[in-house]
């Protein structure tokens, strides 16, 4: 009987998404999947939440710009919704600038201003996330606080944020850090659920969620350098010997410092791994989502008839895929915490038994 | 394919809000879970070894208080033999002290009865002497009247003098 419910309650949801995708199309004409894809996964100047009829219900956000022409510049970026530029600032439509705020230089190419500071969509939404971090990992804290070691174990959510962070501390940090995990447990349990609550936060559909924040390249590239400097400033001296002077047959190492030069390079390399593989797989998991939901729009500009037997696919495959990429949000966030810790591992070297 | 080159601007408010997040967590939020999961783990590890001594402790006792029943049980049982064969050779010297005793008292008694009948025969005696005399004396009076009943009294007497001896003999 469940299930048949289930089933019931997913071809309404089917054909109320198929008979909203006909009114869609039916105003716009054709739709441009591509457009949409990256309009969603790009970062934007407002915060745009829905189109109700000719509306657009968007949240504006301080623009913050440094140009050499004007200086310091902060206003709203509502400005650009009723005109075109706004002190000779103006959103590209093409090129490599396309969507970002642009001047006109002295021989009228376009270039971006000097500094721009935007509080963007993804800066909102890092700050939002933030702040809900803070908030639940202090109020987890503050039980922590106000109990002691003999009391019975928490439970409900502080139970939870324990499990999670027992499982990241036993069984990422404590293995791969070595001996000296304590002083690191702090910076990656923060990596860790930084990472997974803006995953989650990606996952809803709606504000304050939905913003593709560890789908964009600067976020994950900020994550990558804390690490970066977590394993090269506070790497021992073995570490750094391993590097300029590894362990290998001498001609590799002079006259021409080989060995040193590749792995100077690997230093590099492991935050560049770290970037892109939490960039690419969140962006390739907001991109499928939406592609599964164009599907729906595609279709109806087709056919009815079609596009109302795909609704029922498309919305399937979309909660498939929703449910794929919770799983995706978690095995993201612990991959980047083990590959951190790793790295950090492999900063603090067990002194070498012997002379070699 | 912009959105490969990080942004700087968001990479400027994504360091810094990173930052402070990190700072906040690093002072006040992760270091009071971790360590007092750390104590809890502590505690209940000492509370488990705890209880599988006292458990060692409470099986040492117990065997201990067997062995002391054991070995009172068996001090029991030899004190009662002990007890049974003390009482057995009591009772043995008892009665061969009451049979010597017993023995003794009769030879005394047979002694003082031997004693006795010889002082009884002695008086006897004495009295019968003293009876003759007696007798004698009347006989020797009664002479003086009847020679005749004189001897046949004398002789009469005599034969009943001698069947007495006769008698006692």
């Amino acid at each position: 009987m469940k299930g048949i419910r289930y089933i019931l309650m997913l071809l309404f949801l089917s054909f109320a998404c198929g008979a909203f995708a006909t009114e869609h199309t039916a105003e716009s004409g054709k739709i441009d999947v591509k457009k949409v894809i990256f309009e969603h996964i790009k970062d934007t100047y407002e915060w745009h939440i829905t189109t109700i009829g000719e509306k657009h219900v968007a949240i504006s956000l301080p623009v913050i710009l440094y140009s050499h022409r004007t200086g310091w510049e902060v206003f709203s970026s509502s400005v650009f919704h009723e005109q075109e530029s706004y002190k000779g600032f103006y959103i590209s439509y093409m090129g490599d600038n396309e969507g970002k705020i642009v001047e006109n230089d002295s021989d009228g190419n376009e270039r971006r201003p000097l500094l721009d500071l935007s509080i963007t969509k993804t800066v909102l939404s890092v700050f939002i996330s933030s702040l809900l971090l803070v908030v639940l990992v202090l109020y987890t804290a503050r039980w922590y606080r106000r109990h002691n070691a003999d009391d019975k174990a928490p439970r409900g959510f502080v139970g939870v944020m324990e499990m999670l962070i027992t499982m990241v501390v036993d069984d990422v940090i404590k293995p791969n850090v070595g001996k000296n995990y304590k002083r690191y447990t702090p910076y990656l349990l923060t990596a860790f659920f930084f990472i997974f609550l803006n995953n989650l936060m990606g996952l809803l559909p709606i504000f304050p969620g939905g913003a593709n924040v560890t789908g964009n390249i600067a976020v994950t590239f900020a994550l990558a350098l804390c690490t970066f400097i977590a394993v090269n400033f506070f790497g021992n001296k073995e570490y750094y010997k391993e590097i300029f002077w590894p362990d290998v047959p001498i001609f590799l190492k002079l006259p021409v410092p080989m060995m040193p030069l590749i792995e100077l390079f690997g230093i590099f390399v492991k935050p560049f791994a770290l970037t892109i593989r939490l960039f690419a797989n969140i962006l390739a998991g907001h991109t499928v989502v939406l592609a599964f939901v164009c599907i729906i729009f595609i279709t109806m500009s087709v056919s009815k008839y079609i596009g109302t037997a795909m609704t029922f696919v498309s919305v399937v495959f979309t909660i498939f895929m929703n449910v794929l990429e919770l799983l995706v949000a978690f095995i993201q966030a612990f991959v980047f915490t083990m590959l951190s810790s790793v790295f950090i591992g492999l900063s603090q070297p067990e002194h070498h038994e012997g002379k070699h | 394919m912009s959105f490969l080159l990080p942004e700087a601007g968001l990479l400027f408010w994504m360091l810094i809000a990173f930052g402070v997040v990190f700072f906040i967590l690093y002072k006040y939020g992760f270091p009071v879970i971790t360590s007092m999961i750390d104590e809890r783990k502590k505690f209940i590890d000492e509370a488990l070894d705890n209880a599988k001594i006292a458990n060692e402790k409470l099986a040492g006792i117990e065997e201990q208080s067997r062995l002391i029943l054991e070995k009172a049980n068996a001090e029991q049982v030899r004190i009662l033999r002990e007890a049974v064969v003390a009482r057995d050779s009591i009772v043995k010297e008892a009665q061969e002290k009451a049979e010597l005793e017993s023995a003794k008292i009769i030879s005394a008694a047979k002694e003082q009865i031997k004693q006795e009948k010889e002082d009884a025969l002695r008086e006897i005696r004495a009295q019968v002497a003293e009876l003759s005399i007696a007798i004698a004396e009347k006989v020797i009076r009664k002479e003086l009247a009847d020679d005749k009943a004189h001897d046949s009294f004398m002789d009469s007497l005599l034969d009943e003098a001698f069947d007495n001896k006769n008698d006692n003999k």
